[in-house]
C-alpha cells in the first residue's frame, strides 16, 4: 500500500533555548539541530527536559529565551494550531465521540479538504497503519496498540513536514512495542518526514533513530548516532544510560600519555588522559570484558582485576556474568557461546585491553537511578 | 431463595417509596372529581377540570407565561453557568473554590430572604410583573444548578484532547465547538433541564414579583387554591406529573443507549 504523499521533512534549529517554570528551570541553554527527514530521538530519564523540548517544538509551551526555527522560519509566538506539525501522544488522545474515520478526517476538515479527496486520504492513511477495516469503530472499541496506530494515521494524514511523538509506545506491552517500532521505522522511511521521538527507553532509541540526543537535568549531554553514543560516550551519564556498563573507580595518576588507575592494589592501564583536573573513571562494556581463571591465558598488555562470580545467567546466545570485585563493585561481562563456563562462587579475573575501556570524567549526577 | 432479611429490606424500601409517592398519587384521582371540592376520596368522575384548564384564560396564560420564562431562563442560565463552570474548573484551585462558593450562594440563601431583596430592588427598577424581571430572578436561581452539572462533566473531561485538537490545526473556538462541547454536552443538557425546572416551578420569588398582569403557573395554582377549592389545581398537577415523568424516562432511555455504545 502506498502511504500519504512523500513530503520533504522540515529542519529544526534550536539555539540557546531555555524554559523556566517559575523558579524551576526545565531546560538550560540547549542547542539542537535536526536535519530534514531525520529520525531524531530525545532520550533521557523523566524530568530531564526531553518532553519540554518536544512541547516547545509543538507550540504547547513558549520558550523563555533562545531561538526556535522550523523549516527555516522562526516559530516563536506561533500557536500550535498554526504550526502544521503532527503530534502523537502517549495517551493516544483520540476523540472518543468520533469514529476512527472521523478522527482521521478531522485535521483534513479543518484544512477545508472535503468529499472524495478527504475520503481517499483517510483511507490511505488508515491503510498505512493497517487499520482500514476499523474506520467505523469507536476508539473505546480498540486495543491500545490499535488506538495508537489510528493516532499515528491522524497525525500524518495532512502530510505534515514534521511528526512529534511523545513516548507513543509507553503504555503498550513489550511484544506490541517491538512490532510497532518496526512499523514506525518503515513509515518514516516511506514518508521522508522529519520524526522527533521522545523516550526514556534506550533500546527503543537505538532501534529507531538516525541520531539520539541524550538529555540530563535540563541539558543535552551528547548528540550522536547510537554507535557513537555507545562506543564514544562524551560523559559518564551517557555511557551509563546507553547500554550496559561497569564503572570502575580508583586512584588515578598520569603516566606520559596514559593514565594508571589503581583499584584495590591492582593497576589498570588506560590509553590517553583527561584534560583538566577531572577525576577519571573507567567505563567497561560487557562484551569487551573476558572472564578468565586467575593467572591463566594472559595476553600482553591486558588489564586484570580479581573477583568472585556473583551471578551467572544463561542467555541462549551466550552467558552473562556479574562479578563482585575486591572493592565491592559489580562488573558485568558477557561471553559468547562456547566460552568457558563459570559457576557462582568461582574466583575469576575480569580481563580487558587498554583500548577496550573508556576513560571518562567522574560525574556524581550519573549515579542517579537509571530506568 | 432470598433470605428473610432480604425480603424484609425489600418491603421496607417499598414502604418508603409509597410514602414518597403518595402525596403525588393522591392528586390524580382528585383531578377527576365530580364535585367542586378538593376532598379525598373524590366523589363521581368527570373531565371538567381538565376542560377548565385548557379553556380558562387565567390558566392558559399563566401556563404560557411560565413556559416562556422557563425557556428563556434555561437558555440564558445554561450559557452563563457553562462559562462560569469553565472559569471555576480552570482557575487556580483556591480561586476556583472561592468563586464556586460564591456562585452557589443563591442555592444556599433562604428563598424568602432572596425574594425580599429582589422585590425591593425591582420596585425601584420597575421590574415587578415583567417577563424581564422573572427571567433575571430565575436565571440567578438556576445558574448554580447549571454550574454544578457542567462542572461535573468538565472534571472528567480529558483536557489533553484539546491539546491534540490544537496540534491537528484547530483554533480555540473550533476546539470548543468540535471537541469540548460535544463531550460535556450531557452535563450541559442536564444543566439546562435543571434550569428549566427551577424556573418553571419556582413560587417564593414569583409570589413577590408577580402582578395581576403577569402570573406564572405556580402563582396561579397558589392563588386559585387559596381563593376557592378548585380541583383544576389537581388536573394541572396531574398533567405536570405526567410531563416530568415522560422527560425523565426519555432521559433514562437516552442514557442507557449512550451507555451501550
Amino acid at each position: 500500500m502506498t502511504a500519504p504523499q512523500r513530503s520533504a521533512g522540515a529542519a529544526i534549529e534550536i539555539r540557546k533555548a531555555s524554559k523556566h517554570y517559575g523558579a524551576f528551570t526545565a531546560l538550560k541553554d540547549i542547542d539542537l539541530h535536526i536535519r530534514p527527514g531525520e529520525f531524531m530521538t530525545l532520550l533521557g530519564p523523566s524530568g530531564s527536559g526531553k518532553t519540554t523540548t518536544l512541547n516547545l517544538i509543538a507550540g504547547f509551551t513558549d520558550i523563555s529565551s533562545g531561538a526556535l526555527e522550523i523549516g527555516g522560519k522562526s516559530v516563536t509566538g506561533l500557536p500550535s494550531h498554526k504550526r502544521n506539525i503532527g503530534v502523537v501522544f502517549q495517551h493516544y488522545a483520540l476523540f472518543p465521540h468520533m469514529t476512527v474515520g472521523k478522527n482521521v478526517a478531522y485535521p483534513l476538515s479543518l484544512r477545508g479538504i472535503k468529499g472524495d479527496d478527504r475520503e481517499k486520504r483517510v483511507r490511505r492513511a488508515l491503510d498505512m497503519v493497517k487499520m482500514a477495516d476499523f474506520a467505523h469503530r469507536y476508539p473505546n472499541e480498540l486495543s491500545g496498540g490499535q488506538q495508537q496506530r489510528v493516532a499515528l494515521a491522524r497525525a500524518l494524514v495532512f502530510d505534515p513536514p514534521l511528526l512529534l511523538m511523545d513516548e507513543p509506545l509507553g503504555a503498550l506491552d513489550k511484544k506490541l512495542r517491538e512490532w510497532l517500532q518496526l512499523e514506525i521505522k518503515r513509515i518514516h522511511r516511506e514518508l521522508g518526514t522529519t520524526f522527533v521521538y521522545v523516550t526514556h527507553d534506550q533500546e527503543e532509541a537505538l532501534v529507531l533513530s538516525d541520531r539520539i540526543a541524550v538529555f540530563n537535568g535540563g541539558r543535552i549531554e551528547q548528540i550522536g548516532t547510537g554507535r557513537e553514543l555507545y562506543d564514544n560516550p562524551a560523559t559518564l551519564f551517557v555511557g551509563r544510560f546507553i547500554g550496559e556498563s561497569t564503572v570502575l573507580r580508583g586512584v588515578a595518576e598520569a603516566s606520559g600519555d596514559n593514565t594508571i588507575v589503581t583499584i584495590s592494589g591492582q593497576k589498570i592501564l588506560a590509553h590517553g588522559r583527561l584534560a583538566g583536573d577531572a577525576r577519571p573513571v573507567i567505563l567497561l562494556r560487557p562484551e569487551r570484558v573476558a572472564l578468565k581463571r586467575p593467572g591463566v591465558d594472559a595476553i600482553t598488555g591486558e588489564n586484570r582485576l580479581t573477583g568472585t562470580v556473583a551471578e551467572a545467567i544463561y542467555l541462549g546466545s551466550g552467558s552473562k556474568y556479574e562479578v563482585r570485585l575486591a572493592d565491592g563493585t559489580t562488573a558485568v561481562a558477557r561471553s559468547p557461546l562456547g566460552a568457558v563456563d563459570f559457576a557462582i562462587g568461582d574466583t575469576v579475573d575480569i580481563a580487558f585491553l587498554p583500548s577496550d575501556l573508556i576513560l571518562l570524567p567522574d560525574d556524581a549526577s550519573a549515579d542517579v537511578t537509571l530506568t | 431463595m432470598p433470605s428473610f432479611s432480604r425480603i424484609l429490606l425489600g418491603l421496607f424500601c417499598l414502604l418508603v417509596a409509597i410514602l414518597l409517592l403518595a402525596p403525588t398519587l393522591v392528586v390524580i384521582p382528585m383531578s377527576f372529581n365530580g364535585n367542586k371540592s378538593l376532598a379525598f376520596p373524590p366523589v363521581g368522575f368527570s373531565w371538567q377540570w381538565y376542560e377548565n384548564f385548557f379553556s380558562n384564560p387565567d390558566w392558559t396564560t399563566s401556563f404560557t407565561n411560565s413556559l416562556i420564562v422557563a425557556l428563556i431562563v434555561a437558555v440564558v442560565a445554561t450559557v452563563i453557568g457553562t462559562l462560569a463552570a469553565f472559569g471555576v474548573t480552570r482557575a487556580a484551585a483556591r480561586t476556583g473554590g472561592l468563586l464556586r462558593a460564591l456562585l452557589i450562594t443563591p442555592m444556599v440563601v433562604p428563598g424568602v430572604v432572596l425574594a425580599i431583596g429582589i422585590y425591593a430592588v425591582y420596585l425601584d427598577a420597575h421590574l415587578v410583573g415583567t417577563v424581564t424581571g422573572f427571567v433575571l430572578a430565575h436565571t440567578m436561581l438556576a445558574i448554580p444548578f447549571v454550574l454544578i452539572a457542567v462542572q461535573a462533566s468538565l472534571e472528567v473531561f480529558d483536557r489533553r484532547l484539546e491539546t491534540a485538537a490544537s496540534s491537528l490545526g484547530a483554533g480555540r473556538l473550533t476546539v470548543f465547538r468540535t471537541v469540548t462541547l460535544p463531550l460535556i454536552l450531557p452535563g450541559v443538557l442536564s444543566g439546562a433541564l435543571f434550569a428549566f425546572i427551577t424556573s418553571f416551578d419556582e413560587i417564593i420569588v414569583a409570589l413577590f414579583i408577580t402582578s395581576p398582569y403577569l402570573k406564572t403557573l405556580p402563582v396561579q395554582i397558589y392563588s386559585s387554591i387559596t381563593r376557592d377549592a378548585d380541583p383544576t389545581v389537581a388536573a394541572v398537577g396531574t398533567l405536570l406529573f405526567i410531563a416530568t415523568s415522560l422527560i425523565i424516562i426519555a432521559g433514562l432511555l437516552l442514557g442507557m443507549r449512550r451507555g451501550r455504545t
